[in-house]
């Protein structure tokens, strides 16, 4: 067999689960989630796909590997449902294997292919359809399966718990007090304008961000909180992983949470795939047509701030910067053009790249892929030299990311690429170039 | 067996035609609501506004980064539904029967365009052998598919310039014509009826729920 960069990767969590599994216990979970779970949008994906091959150029890992048909994502499905529906469900573990490698860390179900399909086949949710059996199945990628289980048990993706909730958010709003003498976190608030909910890797590893933002918001002088209880974390790996149970109890809970502190909206921090699970996948679940209090991503709410003239600039950012679409919030949204007038608001060299907007490239790393952790790292690279060649010819110096996932996604990419670039969210260039007015200055 | 073809056959086809239709396309409806995150997000603007897109040639980015192929595509499938409904020998055929008729093409024309439906087939077909993507997703009956729906165009060319027994090719033209018909529910030749509905979904889905763009 030829060596891949995916051929000898160690995974406890696909390839010991996998074994384990007997062809009844298969067989009855594929049966369940084509039977009873999917219904008139499967059946009909799976009869109208014409087998035109139209999709392939949309994907970014067909694309980066020399075109390989296993990649397209018509390939995908043909190797995964087509062979479930063809055989009834009569597959192996080592098939079930194989079937979690393509759909958890080779699809970033980042619906760019739903674009390029002439008939709209959501392909996405054919290959999620995939990850749902898996995880019925239990074989998800360990590192997944870990950020899923730390929502079951302490409703954040990275096990932190309340005291060191509390005590980061404190540690923060008084980082913030040496730009801003007034700066505040405040913490149950009830009746605030705004919840501000971010992901739980900004408390664990990237916490200056939080600082960043009670400085936006005492400028922009915005009522706004933080709960000091669970639910503040508005990510959800659970979603991904195709645990659709814990991702109702996670999305459920931040919403109750908004609910209980009497909020206007949630405005949320700099990421695209919690926008999803709050917005659309959360929702869905829990029976409600579109989600009960109004949710702005911050890219909008940065658009308000600056068009408003609520944050006024002092001085453009001058480095030569790019910038990476989401796709949870740009082709998940439609928020493209605002991310654009927010580049230009604050930045003085912008190159766009190309393809944008909601025809750009997804970074690979959404989609629970780069959760898939260390193992898939460089499977995950190989897969998105598109990414390299595109943000290369932009001859940017600096990538702007606003959310999470492209932000270490591309990070990643710049290393294993040798780009020379550097990656920032809005936020850490908007503290840098906003005007504080006089009297903030204390 | 002539007179069968001609009569009782293409009411048999068009029926099965007909009845199938409209049980897959209720069908899926019916099902959709086990979906239950479809029907709720329907809306006719977005739905309208991805069909038109996605009709038109080079309505798309996906269409305009493939020019040949668009047009190549657009011809067969135009062609394709056109020519059986214009051609003169059919509107004839109706005329005689029932007395009703419509603007029918210049036999040169619609002998043109079956050569080209026949072309873009074949095409069709090489592309399928030749594209290691396509060819990797294809199964043989893909090529019956082809075939199957060639078969009319074919049959109906031989007729028009009387190769071989004339009554024997319209006897195979006629039937040919029906298994096409009748198939077109059960096959992927569906992909038809189900362009509108897949189709609108997604437009919904991108305009609608994430004001985003579908094209």
């Amino acid at each position: 067999m030829k060596e891949t960069p995916e051929s000898k990767v160690v995974d406890p969590g696909i390839d010991e689960t996998s074994r384990r599994l007997t062809p009844e216990k298969i067989q009855r979970v594929v049966k369940h989630v084509l039977n009873k779970e999917t219904a008139s949008r499967l059946q009909v994906y799976l009869d109208t796909c014409v087998r035109c091959g139209l999709c392939a150029e949309a994907c970014h890992t067909y694309l980066s590997r020399d075109k390989d048909p296993n990649f397209s994502p018509v390939g995908k499905v043909k190797a995964t449902l087509w062979e479930l529906v063809k055989r009834d469900g009569k597959v192996d573990g080592e098939f079930v294997r194989n079937m979690a490698r393509i759909a958890f860390t080779e699809c970033s179900v980042c619906r760019r292919c739903s674009m390029y399909c002439p008939f709209g086949i959501d392909i996405a949710y054919l290959l999620l359809t995939v990850r749902r059996i898996c995880s019925l199945l239990g074989v998800v990628p360990l590192y997944l399966q870990d950020t899923t289980n730390s929502h079951a048990a302490t409703q954040n993706q990275m096990w932190v718990q309340q005291d060191e909730w509390i005590d980061t958010l404190q540690w923060q709003e008084e980082e913030s007090q040496f730009e801003i003498p007034s700066c505040r976190i405040p913490l149950e608030k009830e009746g605030a304008d705004v919840m501000y909910s971010v992901i739980a890797p900004e408390p664990k590893i990237l916490a200056q961000l939080l600082g960043n933002m009670a400085q936006i918001f005492a400028v922009a002088g915005e009522n706004w909180t933080m709960p000091a209880t669970d639910g503040w974390d508005n990510s959800n790996m659970a979603m991904y992983s195709g645990d659709f149970e814990i991702m109702g109890r996670v999305e459920r809970l931040h919403w109750e949470t908004a609910a209980r502190l009497r909020v206007k909206k949630i405005v949320m921090g700099e990421c695209g795939h919690a926008f999803r699970g709050a917005v659309y996948d959360g929702p869905r679940w829990l029976g409600w047509q579109f989600p009960p209090i109004p949710m702005v991503h911050a890219i909008e709410y940065y658009y308000d701030l600056l068009s408003s003239g609520r944050i006024k600039v002092r001085e453009k950012y001058k480095e030569h910067v790019t910038i990476q679409d989401p796709c949870n919030t740009v082709r998940g949204r439609g928020l493209g053009d605002k991310l654009r007038y927010v580049v230009n608001a604050l930045c003085e060299n912008f190159t766009d790249v190309t393809p944008k907007q909601e025809h750009n490239y997804c970074c690979a790393a959404g989609g629970g892929v780069i959760n898939c952790g260390p193992p898939w790292k460089r499977s995950r690279m190989v897969s998105n030299r598109v990414k390299a060649e595109q943000l290369a010819a932009t001859g940017a110096d600096i990538v702007i990311t606003p959310c999470h996932n492209c932000h270490s996604g591309i990070e990643d990419i710049i290393g294993h690429y040798d780009l020379g670039m550097h990656v920032k969210f809005i936020s850490e260039i908007m503290v840098e170039v906003m005007e504080v007015p006089e009297h903030l200055k204390g | 067996m002539y007179e069968f073809s001609r009569g009782p056959l293409v009411w048999i086809a068009f029926a099965i035609l007909f009845v199938g239709s409209v049980y897959r396309i209720v069908s899926a409806i019916v099902l959709a609501r086990k979906d239950k995150v479809v029907l709720p997000y329907m809306k006719w603007k977005f739905s309208l506004r991805s069909l038109f897109h996605w009709s038109l040639p080079f309505g798309s980015h996906n269409m305009r980064i493939r020019p040949a192929f668009t047009v190549l595509s657009f011809l067969f499938h135009g062609c394709l539904l056109l020519t059986p409904l214009l051609t003169l020998g059919h509107v004839a055929l109706v005329r005689e029967s029932w007395g009703i008729s419509w603007w029918s093409l210049p036999d040169g024309l619609s002998t043109m365009m079956t050569i080209l439906v026949i072309i873009v087939g074949v095409f069709f077909v090489l592309r399928r052998i030749a594209d290691p993507t396509v060819r990797f997703v294809t199964s043989y009956l893909d090529f019956v598919l082809v075939i199957l729906v060639l078969a009319p165009f074919v049959t109906g060319l031989m007729a028009y310039y009387q190769v071989g027994n004339y009554e024997t090719v319209m006897i195979v033209h006629m039937w040919a014509g029906a298994i096409w018909l009748a198939m077109i529910p059960f096959t992927r030749i569906a992909h038809m009826l189900f362009f509108p509905l897949t189709r609108a979904y997604m437009g919904c889905e991108f305009g609608h729920v994430r004001s985003a763009r579908d094209w």
